[in-house]
This record gives structure tokens, sequence and C-alpha cells, in this order.
């Protein structure tokens, strides 16, 4: 058995590696570094942990790593990424099962092998809490992995008295959590049982947290289940009395939390807001309003609104991911160019299912990042735009945002696409979007809907301009 | 003991509310992807759960659970860290090709 203590100092590195690899993941010319740094830190963690005790259950320990590793590897390598948000989800739930797990392979310790009453009250404590935080990561991951990914109604699912529900399963789960210890002896045989329906319980909280969020807010969930599947880490790092699980778990959830809160801000709501109000579950009040007539516009009619264009803005959104557009909006874009235009791109700070999701995807289609630009850079200068193409965004363009008070989004910061000369929409149908909100945008006089597939139709026009 | 452990957790979580403020938007998902692998660190405490002998009855239970454990929690550190780079692989991509212009 190696040392305590230069474990322990492994522990320290790891930790340390950790907090640089967090910091310069802020930074866009250090992220991928300090992603990298992180991982070492991981690594020296898991070799540091491998080595801490001379008996370890090494079969099961490298049946459960090899199998893991396959599957994450795969699953990392094979995903399109477009389905990225979904994907994090997903890796997030894994993350807070484990957490369960461990809390209730402790308990299982205690009551097996050591003598359970002699336990103290805020391990016993501390393991509940692992495991309802854990058990609550799991299923609201996999529950927002399910809207993403659309084999879930992605719309905000309420019921009467769906408050009220979540309100007693949080109090009982608290309740447990408070009175497990102190009541332990007057339930002796029986309090195994109450760990099995914490379990279950939490997991139905997790569900039932989740299910009346609408889809577009899940960004905003799977980086609060980020959160929370740090927090169950900790709690795990105190029922084995680890530093580096309390450590590496608060830095994830606090800076979760900030995350949370920003990504919130951009949307100008507020956590409790996107957490209760089911944004999303109803019909706009004022959708009657917008039965204008749209005009639409043919492939040939947008190639000319675009070849005397001098100046052109694209404004993506989910729908180019679903399309799969981002190479073929990458090529038009390069036409445009050679064409004598300038061309930019504003990304909405919750364009698609994630922050920064657009980004990814135009990176990934080799769109200069110069050209990438931000709302506030684009908006105070868009009167001066002479076509603005918005490829399957919907919501982050909607003008109703601005004027419209009964609309639901009203008050969030929109890119103002209303206000340039032209506006290509390029689009399905008129259905309304994610969030299940109308547009009068469609409806503009200086409005130009082009229907299709996103894809088919920008190379339609890459093939006008190569013409 | 605890108490210093306590005293760990508070100063972690406001290391990491300082940690991040002012991140640019673009750099959100990856941000959230890769502080995602590092709570995959309770695979830590899931290798730990299989430490020591295992010879008393109903501790298959415990095997059970922590190879489970084990392998959800690798699940998140690998696929975590591996999508994070793959990410953040293409923004490096395109940055250096914009040098070269």
């Amino acid at each position: 058995m190696i040392n305590d203590t230069i474990i322990n100092l492994l522990y320290i590195l790891a930790a340390i590696l950790f907090i640089v690899g967090l910091k310069m993941l802020g930074n866009a010319q250090k992220a991928r570094q300090g992603n990298l740094i992180s991982a070492l830190g991981m690594l020296i963690a898991i070799l540091a942990a491998l080595v801490s005790h001379d008996v370890l259950q090494w079969q099961w320990i490298a049946i459960g790593m090899i199998a893991g590793a396959i599957v994450g590897a795969v699953a990392a390598r094979l995903v399109a990424m477009t389905a990225m948000p979904e994907m994090v989800a997903l890796f997030n739930g894994f993350g807070g099962a484990a957490s369960l797990l461990v809390g209730w392979s402790e308990y299982h310790r205690y009551v097996t092998v050591g003598d359970f009453m002699e336990v103290s009250v805020p391990s016993l404590l501390i393991i509940i809490v692992t495991i309802v935080i854990g058990g609550a990561t799991f299923t609201g991951s996999i529950m927002a992995w399910g809207k993403l990914s659309e084999k879930l109604p992605s719309k905000a699912i309420q019921y009467p008295g769906q408050q009220l529900v979540n309100a007693l399963l949080l109090i009982f789960l608290l309740g447990t959590t408070v009175l497990f210890g102190p009541l332990r002896e007057l339930m002796s045989m029986n309090s195994y049982w109450l760990v099995i329906i914490t379990i279950v319980l939490s997991c139905i909280l997790g569900i039932s947290f989740v299910i009346p969020i609408g889809g577009g807010d899940m960004p905003v969930v799977i980086s609060l289940l980020n959160s929370f599947s740090g927090m169950a880490a900790c709690a795990a790092g105190f029922v084995i009395t680890n530093n580096v699980l309390i450590v590496a778990g608060a830095l994830v959830g606090s800076s979760g939390i900030i995350l949370t809160n920003i990504m919130c801000k951009s949307m100008n709501r507020n956590l409790t807001n996107v957490l209760f109000s089911g944004f999303g579950s109803g019909k706009s009040k004022t959708g009657a309003g917008f039965q204008g007539e749209a005009n639409p516009v043919s492939v040939e009619d947008a190639y000319f609104m675009l070849e005397a264009a001098g100046s052109v803005l694209i404004v993506p959104g989910y729908g180019m991911a679903v399309a799969q557009a981002q190479h073929a909006i990458q090529e038009l874009a390069a036409q445009l160019e050679e064409n004598g235009a300038e061309v930019n791109f504003a990304i909405h700070p919750v364009a698609g299912r994630m922050p920064g999701h657009m980004n990814v995807l135009l990176a990934e289609a080799n769109v200069p990042y110069e050209q990438l630009k931000e709302m506030d850079d684009v908006n105070p200068t868009i009167e001066s735009v002479d076509v603005v193409i918005v490829i399957g965004a919907n919501d982050v363009v909607n003008p109703a945002a601005r004027t419209d008070e009964d609309s639901p989004i009203y008050g969030m910061p929109v890119i103002d696409v209303d206000k340039a000369r032209t506006v290509i929409v390029m689009k399905r149908s008129l259905n309304p979007g994610f969030a299940g909100i109308d547009n009068p945008l469609f409806f503009n006089d200086n409005t130009r809907m082009l229907f299709g597939d996103a894809k088919k139709t920008t190379q339609g026009l890459v093939a006008e301009f190569k013409d | 003991m605890e108490m210093i452990l306590v005293f760990v957790l508070i100063l972690a979580s406001f290391l990491g509310f300082e940690l991040i403020s002012k991140v640019p938007s673009q750099l959100h998902t990856p941000l959230m992807s890769g502080s995602n692998a590092i709570s995959g660190i309770t695979v830590v405490g899931a290798i730990l759960s299989l430490a020591g002998t295992f010879v008393v009855e109903g501790e298959v239970v415990r095997i059970v659970l922590g190879t489970l454990s084990v392998f959800f929690a690798t699940i998140n550190v690998v696929g975590g860290y591996m999508v994070t780079d793959r990410m953040l692989s293409m923004f490096t991509v395109a940055k250096k090709e914009d040098q070269h212009d």
C-alpha cells in the first residue's frame, strides 16, 4: 500500500489540474488545452484511487472501466455534432447514477458488514443526500435527453396539482434525509425498504421536475443538472471522506450554477420562471393575430436578391442543425463573399439547443471565427444590412419579444432581423418553433419565406451562384 | 475531520463561482460538457467502493452496485472528455486556417 500522504498529494495535484483546466476552458485560445489538463487530473485521481488500497476487487473494477470506456468513447466519437446537447445530458445522467450507486453501496456496507447502529447520524444523512441528488440527476438528465432528441414530446407536460405533487415528493425526501439517521432504531429492519423507496422517489422527482419544462428551456435544465451531478459527486465525497471528490464536485456544482444563471440571463428570464412556469405549454394568446399573408419566394428569386446584396447577415438556429445545413451555408457564405458581399453570422446566445451550439457547428464547417458575431454586436447596425438569411432560427429572431407584451418571450433579447432591409427565412413550414410560439416576422412586408429543407435550398442557392 | 471537509467544500464552491464569471457564449457548451466530465470524478468513489475483501454474505450486492457505478462513471468521464475535445478541436481548426489566410 502506498503511503496515504502520497495518495493525498496526488489528489491535491488532480484538484489543481481541475481548477486550472476549468479556468482555461473559459478562454477561447486555451480551452482545448484546458480540457486535456483536466483530463490529466482525472487520470491522476483514478490512478491514485487504484493504488490507494492493497486489496481491490480488480476484476470488477476492470470490467466496469473497460466497458464504460468503450461505451463512452464510441458514443463520443459517433454522435453527430447536432446531437451534442443530448449527449452531454446523457453523460451527465450516468454521472448522477454512479453517485447514487456509490451511496447505496456504502449504505449496504453499513447494513451488512459494520454495526449499523454505530454509524454516525451525519454519515447516514449524507448517504441519503447522495442518493437523492444522484437519483434526481439521473432521471432528470434522461428526461432532458429524451426531450432534446425528441424521443419524448418536447412540449411542457403539465397536469393539475403538479406543483403539489413535486412539493410533496420533495418534502418526503427532505424528511427522510433529515430523520433517517435519528429514527433508524425505530425502523430497525425496515430501514432498507425506506432507502429503496427513497431511491425510487428521487428518480420520480427527477422525472416530474423536468417533465413540465418545455424543450426550448432544456439547455438551462441541462446546465442545472450538470451542477447537480457535481453536488452528487461532492456528497459522495463526504460519504467516503474523500477530498478530491468534494473539491471537484463542489467546483462543478458551483460553476454550473453560475453557467445556468448566465444562460437564464441571456434569455431574459430567471431560474424560477424557467423551472416552474411551464414555458411553451400553451399557445400564445396573440396567436390568432398573425394570420397575415406570408410571401413565399423561389430559390431563383432569392438568388437574385442575394446576388444584388452588398452585405449579408446569416442567422442560424436549431433548424440548421436538424437539416445538417452548416456545410452548405458555409459554401453559400463563401460564394457571397466571392460575389463581393460582406458576410457575417449572427449568433444568438441561446440559438440551438445549447449556448454555443451554433458556434460549434459552424466551426465544424470551417466558417472563420471572425465572421461569427454576437447578438449585441450586430443589432446596432442591423438597419444597414441588405439581406438577412434566417436559417432554421425562429424564437431568437421573433420581433414579438420586443413588441408584444402578451408573448411568452416578451422581453427576451432577440436579433432584430425585422429591421434589416430584406429578410429571407428558410423554413420547412409556417409552424411555430420548438418553444411553440407564433412569429409575426414571417408575415412582414420585407420578409420572404423560402420554404423547404434548409440544406437543399442552400445547395440550390450555391448552385445558382456557380452557374 | 468532518469539519475540515466542510471547509474544503465551502472554499471549493467559492472557487467555482469565481472561475466562471466571464465566459464568451460560444464556449458555454464546451464548458458545460467539460465540467460535466469533471463531475465524473465520482468514478474515484466508485473504485473505492470496491476496495477491500468481499467475503461477507450479501456483499454480492455491493459488487454489483460498485461495478455498475464504475461503469456509469467511466462513461461520464471518457465520453465527457472526448466529446468536449471534439467540440473544441473544431474551434481550433477553424482558427488555424484563418491564420494561414
